[in-house]
C-alpha cells in the first residue's frame, strides 16, 4: 500500500526522523493559510499524488511570497500531473503539501529495501541525490553503499557510520545521520514497511540531516496489524475497478487490454495473459480469484471484468486444486444472470469437480465456447474478440 | 526415488482443526500420506477422522509420533510463530501453505532458519508431493503419475498445469515442489535442483519461475554450471506491468529489474529449454530430453 509524501513525513517524524515543517491543503486558501502558520519567505508547494517523478512532471514549485504561494497552488490542484510514473493519462491533483524552504547544502540518497536473497533489510545509499537510484545503479553502481541490518540487533551504529562516512558527512552531521537512519531503520520494521526512500536527503548549510522527500510503501500483508496505516489510504490515487475488487480481497489489476480473464493461482493468471498475448490478443485484467474462493467472490470478480467497458471477450481459465469448478461455474452463471452478457466468453475447466463444473455451464443455456486445453481456449478468445 | 518425502515420511499437521486444515488432512489421508498426528493449542487429547491424535504443542506430537515431517495451515497473522514452533522442536521438513504472513515475520524466521537443520518449503505455496507416495499440501492428488520428471515451481496452479500436461503424455512425476512466490521463503529454486540433479530417481526436471527478484537467474547459472540432467522452464508474467504486485507477494517488477525477459534470457543462456507458453512446459521437457538422449518413460 502506498501513502503521500505529508503521510509518510509525519509517520517518519513520529520515529524521530528529521523532516521539514508543512501542512497539507485541499484548497488555495488553505495553502495560504498553511503559509502563514508556518512563516518564513520561502515556501515550497508540492503536489500530493502517489506517484514518483512529480518534480519533473511540474508539480513541486517554489513559492517567494503569499501570492505566489496562492497562485501556484491554484495552478496545481486540479491539474492533470504526467509523470514517467502515471502514464500519458496523469493523475488528478487534489492536495498540495506546503513546506517551509530548505537551505540546501547537499543533496544525497538513501533508501530502504528488502534484500530477497539475503532475507534482510538492506539500507542503500549515494551521494546521487534527487536522480532515480535505478539509474545510478545502471550508470554508476559503484556509488551505491549498501549495509543489511541483522533482524537480530537491527541497523548497528557502526553501520550507519560506514554509511555516513562513505556519504562524505563531517563533524556533527556524522551522529545526525546515524540518528535518522537509526530512526529510519525502526519506523520501516515497525510499521511493515516493503520500502522507505529519503531522495534527496538533504544536508542543510548548518550541518543538520533532513529528508526532503520521503516514500514509503507498506507490506499488505501485514496491513492487520496497522488500522493507523490502513487510514491514511486514499482510494483517489486507485483504480475503481481494483478498489472493487479489493473490498472482495481478490487480487485484481486493470491493464489496457480488450479480453478479460479469470484464473485461480497468481501463476496461472499471469500465464493466461502471457498465452493470450502470444497468440496475438491483449489481456484487459490480472485476476487471480484465489485457491478458496466462494461463489459470491466468483460472482464478484466476474462482475468486475463484465462491467469494463474495454472488455470485447473473457476468458475463463480454472485448473481447480483446492477450487472447485462447480464453485466457478456458479459464480459464472450468477454474474451473467445479474448483467446479462453480450461477448463471448471462453471456458477452460480442468482439476476438481470439473464434470460437475462443465455439467452446470451446458445446462445453464448460456453460449459459453468450451475449450479443451489452456491453449485451446486462447486461441478461441483471440478468434472470437477479432471477429474471426 | 524421489526427493525429501517418501512412504516412510510421518507428517503432523499444525492448524488440524482449522477448515482449510482439516479438509485437506482429509485429502492428504486419502492419498495414503501418512498423517500421524495433529496440532492445535487447546484441542489437544482429541482425535481427528477418530484416528489422528491432536496435540498442544509440536513437540509434544513429536515426541508421541515421531513426525518428521509437519505441514502448517495457520491463519497468517499466527503462521510465523507455528514454523518457529516446529523449529523449535526439531521437524526435519516444515511446509507451510499459509498465504499473506508479514515480510518482517519471515524475515526473522528466516534468521532462525538458518540456524537450524529444518527444511522449510513455502510459504504460499501448495506444497510438495512424491506421486503415489506422499502428498504433503494442497495440490490434486489425482492428476500425478509416479514417474521420473521432477517439477519445482513458484506458482500453485502452474505446477498443477505442467503436472496435467506431463501426465497427458505418459510422463510420469518423481516429486513436486512448490517454493511459494513470496519474497523471503524457505528452499530456493537451487535448493531442490541440487536435491533432483543428485536423485537417481530423477531424469528431468521443470522449473517453473516468475517475475520478481533473482531466483530464476542464480538458479539458470547453477544449472549451467553444475545440472547434468535436462531442464525445462517457463517464466509467468511476460506481459505484466511494471511495479504492479501480480497476486503474489514476490511477483512484481521492481525499477525494470526482475522481468520475464531477463529471466527467460538467463535460463536460454544456460541450455534450458524455455517453454514458449504454459501450454507447451509438457512438451518442451520432452525437446529438451530427447536432445541429450534421456528417456522420460519407464
Amino acid at each position: 500500500m502506498n501513502i503521500h509524501e505529508y503521510q509518510a513525513k509525519e509517520v517518519l517524524k513520529g520515529y524521530g526522523v528529521v523532516v521539514p515543517r508543512g501542512r497539507v491543503a485541499f484548497t488555495a486558501d488553505e495553502a495560504v493559510a498553511a503559509a502563514v502558520e508556518l512563516g518564513g519567505k520561502v515556501w515550497v508547494v508540492k503536489a500530493q499524488i502517489h506517484a514518483g517523478g512529480r518534480g519533473k512532471g511540474g508539480g513541486v514549485k517554489l513559492a517567494r511570497s503569499l501570492d505566489e504561494v496562492r497562485a501556484l497552488s491554484a495552478q496545481i490542484i486540479g491539474m492533470q500531473l504526467v509523470t514517467h510514473q502515471t502514464g500519458p493519462a496523469g493523475q488528478l491533483v487534489r492536495r498540495v503539501y506546503i513546506e517551509e524552504g530548505a537551505d540546501i547544502a547537499r543533496e544525497l540518497y538513501l533508501g530502504v529495501v528488502l534484500d530477497r536473497e539475503a532475507s534482510k533489510i538492506c539500507f542503500m545509499a549515494s551521494t546521487e541525490g534527487g536522480t532515480e537510484i535505478e539509474e545510478v545503479a545502471e550508470h554508476h553502481p559503484e556509488k551505491i553503499l549498501k549495509e543489511w541490518a541483522d533482524p537480530a540487533v537491527g541497523l548497528a551504529d557502526y553501520q550507519a557510520r560506514n554509511l555516513a562516512f562513505g556519504l562524505g558527512l563531517q563533524g556533527a552531521s556524522v551522529n545526525k545521520a546515524v540518528k535518522f537512519m537509526k530512526a529510519l531503520y525502526q519506523a520501516f520494521v515497525e510499521k511493515d514497511c516493503s520500502l522507505a526512500e529519503i531522495n534527496p536527503l538533504v544536508v542543510t548549510g548548518g550541518g543538520d540531516i533532513v529528508a526532503l522527500d520521503a516514500k514509503i510503501n507498506f507490506d499488505s500483508n501485514a496491513l492487520h496489524r496497522h488500522p493507523e496505516i490502513v487510514a491514511l489510504r486514499d482510494t483517489d490515487e486507485e483504480d475503481p475497478k481494483e478498489i472493487e475488487a479489493s473490498k472482495f480481497d481478490l487480487s485484481y489489476i486493470s491493464l489496457d487490454g480488450n479480453i478479460g480473464c479469470m484464473v485461480n493461482g497468481a501463476g496461472l493468471a499471469m500465464g493466461t495473459m502471457d498465452i493470450i498475448k502470444h497468440f496475438g490478443g491483449e489481456p484487459a485484467n490480472f485476476l487471480d480469484v484465489g485457491g478458496g474462493a466462494t461463489t459470491e467472490k466468483v460472482t464478484a470478480g466476474f462482475k468486475i471484468i463484465l462491467k469494463d467497458p474495454n472488455v470485447k471477450g473473457i476468458y475463463v481459465n480454472i485448473f481447480g486444486g483446492i477450487m472447485k469448478c462447480d464453485t466457478i461455474a456458479n459464480g459464472v452463471i450468477a454474474a451473467t444472470k445479474e448483467l446479462g452478457l453480450s461477448i463471448p466468453v471462453v471456458v477452460r475447466l480442468e482439476g476438481t469437480n470439473v464434470e460437475l463444473g462443465k455439467q452446470i455451464l451446458r445446462d445453464s443455456g448460456l453460449a459459453l465456447i468450451p475449450a479443451d486445453n489452456m491453449a485451446d481456449g486462447a486461441q478461441k478468445i483471440v478468434a472470437a474478440v477479432s471477429g474471426k | 526415488m524421489a526427493i525429501w518425502v517418501n512412504s516412510d515420511t510421518r507428517l503432523i499437521c499444525q492448524g488440524i482443526t482449522g477448515a482449510a486444515g482439516s479438509f485437506h488432512c482429509k485429502q492428504m489421508l486419502a492419498y495414503g500420506t501418512n498423517l500421524v498426528g495433529g496440532v492445535t493449542p487447546g484441542k489437544g487429547g482429541t482425535l481427528f477422522e477418530d484416528k489422528v491424535p491432536v496435540f498442544d504443542t509440536v513437540a509434544e506430537a513429536v515426541k508421541a509420533t515421531g513426525a518428521n515431517a509437519s505441514i502448517i495451515y495457520v491463519p497468517p497473522p499466527f503462521a510465523a510463530d507455528a514454523i518457529l514452533e516446529a523449529i523449535g522442536a526439531g521437524v526435519e521438513l516444515i511446509v507451510t501453505i499459509t498465504e499473506g504472513i508479514p515480510v518482517m515475520d519471515m524475515i526473522r524466521v528466516k534468521a532462525v532458519l538458518k540456524q537450524s537443520k529444518s527444511r522449510l518449503i513455502g510459504p504460499n505455496c501448495p506444497g510438495i508431493i512424491t506421486p503415489g507416495q506422499c502428498k504433503i499440501g494442497i495440490m490434486p492428488g489425482h492428476i500425478h503419475l509416479p514417474g521420473k520428471v521432477g517439477v519445482v515451481s513458484k506458482s500453485g496452479t502452474l505446477t498443477y498445469e505442467a503436472v496435467g500436461q506431463l501426465t497427458a503424455l505418459g510422463i510420469g512425476q518423481s516429486t513436486c515442489v512448490g517454493i511459494g512466490g513470496d519474497p523471503v521463503n524457505g528452499t530456493n529454486f537451487i535448493d531442490v535442483l541440487k536435491a533432483f540433479n543428485d536423485d537417481p530417481g530423477t531424469a528431468a526436471v521443470i522449473m517453473i519461475g516468475e517475475i520478481g527478484g533473482n531466483a530464476e537467474q542464480d538458479a539458470a547459472a547453477w544449472i549451467k554450471e553444475h545440472m547434468t540432467k535436462p531442464v525445462a522452464g517457463f517464466i509467468a508474467g511476460v506481459t505484466a506491468p511494471p511495479g504492479r504486485r501480480m497476486g503474489h507477494a514476490g511477483a512484481i517488477i521492481s525499477g525494470g529489474k526482475g522481468t520475464a525477459a531477463e529471466k527467460m534470457g538467463a535460463m536460454r543462456e544456460a541450455g534450458i529449454e524455455v517453454a514458449a507458453t504454459p501450454a507447451d512446459m509438457g512438451a518442451a521437457i520432452v525437446r529438451a530430453a530427447e536432445r541429450k538422449g534421456v528417456a522420460l518413460k519407464g
